[in-house]
């Protein structure tokens, strides 16, 4: 399985266009079909991908649990930022028009709700990623 | 909407179903519930529900499937009941 040449070399064929379609997802679902957590379920799909091509110690060097626990992080610290300023700024909860009229910038409405997904999208990735990583290992602790 | 449609994909989803539970191999379980995730997936975006049909697609069948097989390579394959 480790040696199979039409696996290693599909999947590092594949993996940058799902990356780029998670990308493409997370940033479109304000309009359409789509949104933080699905484009992160998929951007999390590409690493799954590589697990299955290229083993799972070869993933973990280039995604490691430092940086899951500091994507998962980042991602809520977006989301929950944006939030609460929102409620300081005297609105509701993730009422993006307050932050808008308040600073003057127009257009940072569709910013924000960008902004919100992205950060979604990033704790999803990260999440789901630490849970491949713990059910793919082998009879090790998780660390 | 098109019942004729409709009514074909929900009865291969029950058979589906009925097969993932009554198969002894958790494996082919496993890839049986991947392919009814795949017939809802069709079936929710035939009723315009595109954003649910997407989660059902990326969840379903992508992460959930792994997920299975991951638990299934822990444990053992075949039922004993």
């Amino acid at each position: 399985m480790r040696e199979n040449v039409v696996i290693r070399t599909v999947s590092r064929l594949a993996v940058p266009f799902i990356q780029v379609f998670a990308l493409y997802v997370i940033v479109h679902g304000a309009s359409g079909a789509g949104g933080g957590f699905q484009g992160g379920v998929v951007f999390a799909s590409s690493f799954i991908l590589m697990t299955i091509a290229f083993g799972l110690s070869s993933v973990r060097k280039r995604l490691n649990n430092r940086w899951i626990v500091i994507c998962s992080v980042l991602g809520i610290t977006i989301y929950a930022g944006i939030g609460l300023l929102c409620l300081i700024l005297g609105g509701n909860y993730l009422e993006y028009g307050i932050i808008e009229t308040t600073l003057g910038i127009p257009h940072l409405h569709g910013y924000l709700l960008d902004a919100v997904e992205v950060g979604i999208g990033i704790t999803v990735m990260a999440v789901m990623t630490s849970i491949i990583y713990d059910m793919a290992e082998r009879g090790g602790e998780s660390s | 909407m098109i019942w004729e449609l409709d009514f074909a994909l929900l009865l291969f989803m029950i058979c589906c179903a009925i097969a993932a539970i009554t198969v002894r191999d958790l494996l082919h379980a496993t890839i049986i519930l991947a392919a009814y995730s795949l017939v809802m997936t069709a079936l929710w975006s035939e009723m315009n529900a595109v954003d649910v049909a997407f989660t059902e697609a990326a969840v379903g069948a992508g992460i959930t499937t792994v997920l299975f097989i991951a638990a299934i390579a822990r444990t053992r394959r075949s039922s004993s009941d």
